[in-house]
């Protein structure tokens, strides 16, 4: 079983690498150059050139991918563009922000999900199962873009029962808090629920019709019991797995939903880096999403190995 | 109340689908306390279907739908959904067909034995845990205190099977349901667990529901037998009087085609020159060690001849690497070392896609499964079509004439042609997957448990069918089988494989009447025979 779980760990920072490499390769393949944008309309070729100097950009290729890989491995991503801030301190105030949403919407997310799944597993085609499917292809085909702006529409704007902006660093105490969160994490865990609520259905309805459910069912539990105790545990891997990558969808939800919300998040600070072209904070919140990714990935799989006796006693 | 039977069956009707199909029609049997009650049909007789009922529990899709059960005093029909929970697993308890997937892979066997007791309340864990330990021990469990906190997938099939006897035991039931429980084990196997069975229900004195397809077993171990056949009873008579005297046609039908037959085979000369010749193959799974050898070995040094028109049996157990052998042959597992002829010609054992085309068409291998060997969205047609346009170039007309000669040489109506697999039975299928083998024009037809899904009466014209193609075709087989029965009916060679290892060759009629090896001794005692008493006199001797 360590064997196995190292092996994931190892093709984790494998493909961790690849990305980083792609990043950089992609990142330079951009128009424009990043001393040219920093001057702006003041640059003479002077300054350009004694700035391209200082920023090493006349190096080959090879050498300032290494000098940028070796500063990452070390936890320096360099200096912001924009403010000339190292980029760790710029990311560092908003990581723990979008991690909170994230984190908050999946706390929402998988229990909300987990019970209508298995709602409607039990009771296949029933009013409650068409009105659950009905509900979560909505949530999961409505863009999370859509879904918070309606969201503001209808809380905010028509109701004024919420902010309309989450702007966290200002929030007062723990209900402050939660008052300013409420619709990101609704806007965000809702296509998620969705999703993750559909495949457990389908995961769960497949292993209640598998013979030792049965037994279980002839050995005098109730149907609620054979669900969850032992049909749910067997499934736990391909259902972790579907899981991660709905919640998967989070990252790429997040954009949009801290730009609606103007919540001062990771994402934000990414999309305002490519609009001022600040390339050092670009590679590292892209890093930091891809590094997000392959962890939940990672998780998912370490949860299937754990939950199948076959694979825990395994070399 | 004193009167009444103990388990009493009236008028059951039980429906299927939207459409309210009976799947069960009008059947009523009464069973006392301590007897053994068979229930004995092909499948679709509805024999699962009626003994599920007695727990008040129909599969999803069906529903009883008429008739009373009453079973230790209780009217089944009338408990409520917290009545029926009280009811399964504590009066009457359940063992079904395949140990391995009615276990639940996820929990320690222990955890599953122990939850009927604690779940009903009637002992406290450990209590229960020791009644588990003790209940082993009487089922003849290697060390029957430990071997409960393994998972299901850490012990073998036949203990496995034992364990859920353990299962449906620790409360005590009053009656006990086993559903077909020892048709997925090998026959060796089979004595030692129906003995363990046969013991337990005797010294607990419960009253049994016994349903199988085999008569040899449930002559062991019935005391009163009832034939179903489509959901309805054809006869039901205590268990010695209907093996000997049947007053059914189809209960005769049934004892007629469990008797064992040998098959009068086509004369083949003396001479006839082999279709295939094998040497020294050794292969097996895994990648290969550093020897060159595969790491984990299936086969060794396996070597045989087949003359034109002859057939060689192979028999052993699960796991005794005969399908691995049939595989080599057909290119889809690589040999580590040996080599092959066909028809005098090198055959390539490392991947069939590396093979001549007429290497590939004059060796066919027919699968067992039927089901999942066919096409479902093609036409039997189109199925037959393919090999013809791919072998012989026929197209068009030609195509479709052949298409019907095939379907007439396996006895099958010729306007199934236009039918999908869907349509057809267990039987037909595999019919038409014969067909498709001939359609190449094989000389060398390898038949991998070509019979072994399929009812006694359905196989045993399955085996004619491939006898009269030999007569007519000249086809050789190598016919691979877990059944003494078919593999004596219709070979004339049989080769008995056991851990990978030919044990043992001879010739039809000197296998079973003087076996040589001690597996093949053991393999021939262990056949169930129709004459009752006979499991005391495997098991003495044993």
């Amino acid at each position: 079983m360590t064997r196995l779980i190292a092996k994931r760990l190892l093709l984790g920072l494998l493909t961790l690498w690849l990305v980083a490499t792609l990043v950089f390769a992609v990142s330079g393949a951009l128009p424009g150059d990043a001393a040219a944008s920093i001057l702006g309309q003041d640059a003479t070729a002077e300054t350009l050139a004694a700035l391209r100097a200082q920023m090493g950009l006349d190096d080959p290729l090879a050498l300032r991918y290494a000098h940028w890989l070796g500063g990452i491995l070390q936890g320096d991503f360099g200096l912001s563009l924009a403010n000339g801030r190292p980029v760790a301190e710029v990311i560092g105030t908003r990581l723990p922000n979008s991690l909170l949403l994230a984190g908050l919407s999946t706390l929402v997310a998988i229990p909300v999900s987990l019970a209508l799944g298995i709602a409607s597993a039990m009771r296949p085609d029933s009013v409650f199962d068409r009105l659950t499917t009905f509900l979560s292809v909505l949530a999961l085909s409505t863009p999370s873009f859509l879904i918070a702006t309606l969201t503001v529409l209808v809380f905010s704007v028509w109701s004024g029962l919420l902010p309309a902006l989450s702007n966290i660093d200002r929030a007062e105490g723990f209900g402050g808090t939660l008052r300013v969160m409420a619709l990101p994490v609704l806007a965000l865990s809702l296509s998620v629920i969705g999703q993750m609520a559909r495949m457990t259905r389908a995961i769960l309805i497949g292993a209640l019709s598998e013979p030792y459910v049965e037994t279980a069912i002839l050995k005098g539990t109730s149907p609620l019991r054979a669900a969850i105790l032992h049909a749910l545990p067997n499934m736990a891997g391909p259902i972790v797995n579907a899981s991660a990558l709905s919640l998967n969808a989070l990252i790429s939800g997040v954009v949009f939903v801290e730009v609606i919300f103007a919540y001062p998040g990771l994402t934000k600070l990414m999309v305002d880096s490519v609009a001022t072209r600040d390339l050092p904070v670009m590679q590292a919140c892209a890093l930091i999403f891809c590094a997000g990714f392959l962890i939940l990935v990672l998780v998912a799989d370490i949860v299937a190995i754990l939950a199948n006796p076959r694979l825990r006693s395994a070399g | 109340m004193q009167d009444r039977p103990f388990i009493e069956v009236r008028g059951l009707t039980i429906t299927a689908g939207r459409d309210r199909r009976q799947i069960v029609r009008d059947v009523s049997f009464t069973a006392e306390k301590g007897e053994v009650v068979a229930l004995i049909g092909e499948s679709g007789s509805g024999k699962s279907t009626i003994a599920l009922s007695l727990m008040g529990y129909a599969r999803p899709g069906c529903t009883i739908a008429g008739g009373t059960i009453r079973v230790a005093g209780q009217d089944v029909r009338a408990l409520d959904a917290a009545g029926l929970r009280r009811f399964r697993g504590k009066t009457v308890s359940y063992v079904a067909q395949s140990a391995a997937a009615a276990f639940n892979p996820g929990w320690r066997i222990r955890s599953q034995i122990v939850e009927a007791a604690t779940l009903h309340g009637t002992m406290g864990k450990a209590e229960a845990a020791g009644r588990e330990a003790a209940l082993m021990e009487t089922l003849a469990l290697p060390d029957p205190a430990q071997i409960g906190a393994r998972y299901p997938h850490q012990v073998s099939g036949g203990q496995l099977q034992r364990m859920m006897a353990a299962m449906a035991m620790i409360n005590a039931p009053e009656v006990i349901i086993f559903d077909e429980p020892t048709t997925a084990l090998d026959v060796t196997t089979q004595v030692e667990v129906l003995r363990a069975f046969k013991a337990m229900v005797k010294e607990q004195g419960v009253t049994a529901i016994y349903v199988s397809h085999d008569l040899g077993v449930v002559a062991q171990m019935a005391d009163r037998i009832l034939v179903l056949k489509d959901g309805e009873v054809m006869e039901n008579a205590e268990a010695g009087e209907l093996l000997e005297r049947p007053r059914a046609a189809f209960t005769k039908g049934l004892l007629e085609a469990s008797r064992p037959r040998r098959l009068e085979l086509p004369e083949a000369p003396a001479d006839a020159p082999p279709v295939l010749e094998v040497q020294g193959i050794t292969a097996g799974y895994g990648g290969t060690g550093p020897d060159g050898l595969p790491l984990y070995p299936v086969l060794h040094d396996i070597g045989f001849s087949i003359p034109r028109g002859r057939t060689l049996g192979l028999i052993g157990e699960s796991g005794s690497g005969k399908s691995t052998l049939g595989r080599v042959l057909a290119g889809l597992v690589p040999a580590a070392k040996g080599s092959a002829l066909i028809n005098g010609r090198e055959l390539d054992l490392r991947d069939a896609a590396r093979r001549r085309r007429q290497d590939r068409r004059e060796l066919q291998i027919v699968f067992q499964m039927a089901d999942t060997a066919l096409n479902p969205r093609q036409s039997v047609a189109e199925i037959l079509g393919r090999p013809l346009g791919f072998y012989h170039g026929l197209r068009g007309q030609a195509r479709t004439g052949r298409v019907a000669e095939l379907l007439d040489m396996v006895r099958l109506p010729r306007h199934l042609a236009q039918a999908g697999p869907r349509a057809l039975s267990g039987g037909q299928k595999q019919r038409v997957n014969l067909a498709r083998t001939l359609a190449a024009e094989p000389a060398l037809v390898i038949c991998d448990e070509v019979t072994s899904a399929l009812d006694t009466v359905v196989a045993n014209a399955v085996v004619e069918l491939l006898v009269e193609l030999q007569r007519e075709l000249g086809l050789s087989y190598l016919f691979i089988s877990h059944d003494l029965g078919k593999v004596e009916a219709m070979c004339s060679e049989v080769m008995v494989l056991w851990k990978g290892r030919e044990v043992e060759r001879a010739a039809r009629d000197s296998l079973t009447r003087d076996p040589q090896h001690p597996y093949t001794k053991e393999l021939v005692r262990a056949v169930p025979q129709l004459r009752r008493g006979w499991l005391e006199e495997v098991t003495a001797h044993g």
